[in-house]
């Protein structure tokens, strides 16, 4: 079975189409990126998949649950970490992990490893009693990944999770979402086109909300006939690959 | 249970932060210590322990509007919400996430005030307990005005509305600070068509035992509280729908 199914998805404000007739399949464990230039659709597609927007047409199947009807079994498979910093500044590290686990109602046992286990994983344990609000930018990412993946979520919607950080820091997420690769289903979406083919199994690029190609990266590269990867983003969005 | 661990989330962001112990707590204590020495070197009347305090309490809570709104607009500002919109939280967990935490908080705030009011002189009685359980439907009303202020206005645009406007509102169209009828016209008729006078009327009958006299207030007061609460469901449901 497909992880994710989406069937003519279609979201309309008023006048302007901002995803347009979606159709694209994403198997279970694959690490699937969203690239295009702002206002292409990337995060509207998110939304609409983490039933946070409704679509206006066409619907889409997570682990065979549509996101238009069955909104509740959606939501206990998917973890979202958001573009912005999406944690409570007041509580500390080791607060913000236990709020999740309690609205996804972990008992206290569960929470409580939950919380050793991720806090090791994501390098988390020497900030942990320490504010939310009073770490880095790195730090807060990190926190928000771990906030997302504290509910086991069988599908991950990372949107744009190294904006804004430095080089380090964002060398220090793509390891850590490197060893999620297979184990959990990662839709991403980015601008920097170096992370999406380092990470990716696969890269669908979209431009005024329509999906202009869906493959690997070095099949992408193949059909814009360059070694480069980002030639080829630019190659495909201004229609002038072959 | 996910609804209390949402609102105990809430409480601890509200309660950590300085300005509500320094808006929330300090500054009505303030105004009942510096109102009581007025009233200790010029006797006013309206001064008097047993009348300032009701009133006190009733302003107090305008600052709980200002921290509901405060950390609802802050939440949907940061994307915090956006996240726990895509998690098993219902339309429910979050309104009565936000409400209820400030609830005892209100409670808090109005006992302590009557504490220090009776060390300055307000006599013990039963009626006490009266005027801080009956401060339970007025607060509802100030938190339901929170609700509504953080769904519809942003972070910024709430310390305007709530902070200064709502503040001076609940404090010249009260009757606290100064006697309605020695304006009378067009602005008391204004004053007795909201709910902050009926507040205070109804807590002041109380303090004195007047049971008789709590109404028509405490219809206005739960009738503006009910009103508000209704609103606020529909802009914070409407509100999340555009996230």
């Amino acid at each position: 079975m497909s992880a994710i199914k989406i069937e003519g998805l279609t979201k309309r404000y008023h006048d302007t189409v901002a995803v347009d007739n979606l159709s694209l399949s994403i198997e279970e464990g694959e690490l699937f990126s969203l690239l295009g230039v702002n206002g292409a659709g990337k995060t509207t597609t998110i939304k609409m998949l983490s039933c946070l927007a409704a679509p206006t047409a066409g619907d889409a199947y997570l682990f065979g649950n549509s996101i238009c009807r069955d909104t509740a079994a959606v939501k206990s498979l998917i973890a979202v970490s958001p573009q912005e910093t999406a944690v409570a500044r007041g509580l500390s590290v080791r607060e913000n992990l236990a709020l999740i686990c309690g609205v996804y109602g972990f008992t206290k046992d569960k929470s409580a490893a939950k919380i050793t286990e991720l806090t090791e994983a994501l390098g988390l344990s020497a900030v942990i009693d320490k504010k939310a609000g009073k770490l880095s930018g790195g730090w807060q990412r990190r926190l928000s990944i771990a906030m997302a993946l504290i509910s086991e979520p069988k599908i991950l919607f990372l949107d744009e999770p190294t904006l804004g950080l430095d080089v380090i820091a964002r060398s220090d997420l793509w390891d850590i979402i490197r060893t999620l690769k297979g184990k959990v289903t990662i839709i991403l979406t980015t601008h920097y086109m170096e992370e999406a083919e380092a990470l990716s199994d696969r890269i669908a690029i979209m431009r005024d909300g329509r999906l202009l190609i869906c493959d690997t990266a070095a099949e992408i590269k193949r059909t814009a006939d360059t070694d480069s990867f980002e030639e080829a983003f630019v190659r495909i969005v201004k229609g002038v690959a072959k | 249970m996910k609804m209390l661990t949402f609102a105990r989330r809430n409480a601890k962001e509200i309660l950590r932060d300085p300005l509500t112990l320094a808006f929330g707590l300090g500054f009505p204590l303030i105004l009942i210590l510096l109102m009581s020495a007025i009233q200790a070197n010029i006797p006013v009347p309206l001064f008097e322990i047993a009348h300032l305090t009701p009133g006190v309490t009733v302003f107090g809570l305008s600052f709980m509007t200002l921290f509901s709104a405060s950390l609802i607009a802050k939440d949907r500002g940061s994307a915090f919400l956006q996240r726990l919109y895509a998690t098993p939280l219902s339309s429910l967990d979050f309104i009565l996430g936000y409400t209820l935490p400030i609830l005892p908080i209100a409670v808090a705030q109005s006992f302590i005030c009557y504490l220090v009011a009776m060390m300055l002189g307000l006599e013990m009685t039963v009626n006490i307990l009266f005027a801080v359980l009956f401060i339970i439907p007025v607060s509802l009303l100030f938190i339901a005005l929170g609700l509504l202020f953080g769904s519809i206005l942003t972070d910024k645009q709430v310390g305007g509305i709530c902070g200064a406007l709502l503040t001076n509102l609940s404090a010249w169209l009260s009757g606290i600070w100064f006697d309605l009828a020695l304006v009378g016209g067009a602005f008391k008729k204004i004053a007795y068509a909201l709910p902050f006078v009926h507040a205070v009327e109804l807590e002041r009958a109380l303090l004195v035992g007047d049971f008789a006299a709590i109404f028509p207030h405490l219809w206005w007061v739960i009738g503006y509280a009910l009103a508000c609460l209704a609103l606020a469901v529909f802009l914070f449901l409407r509100q999340m729908k555009t996230q």
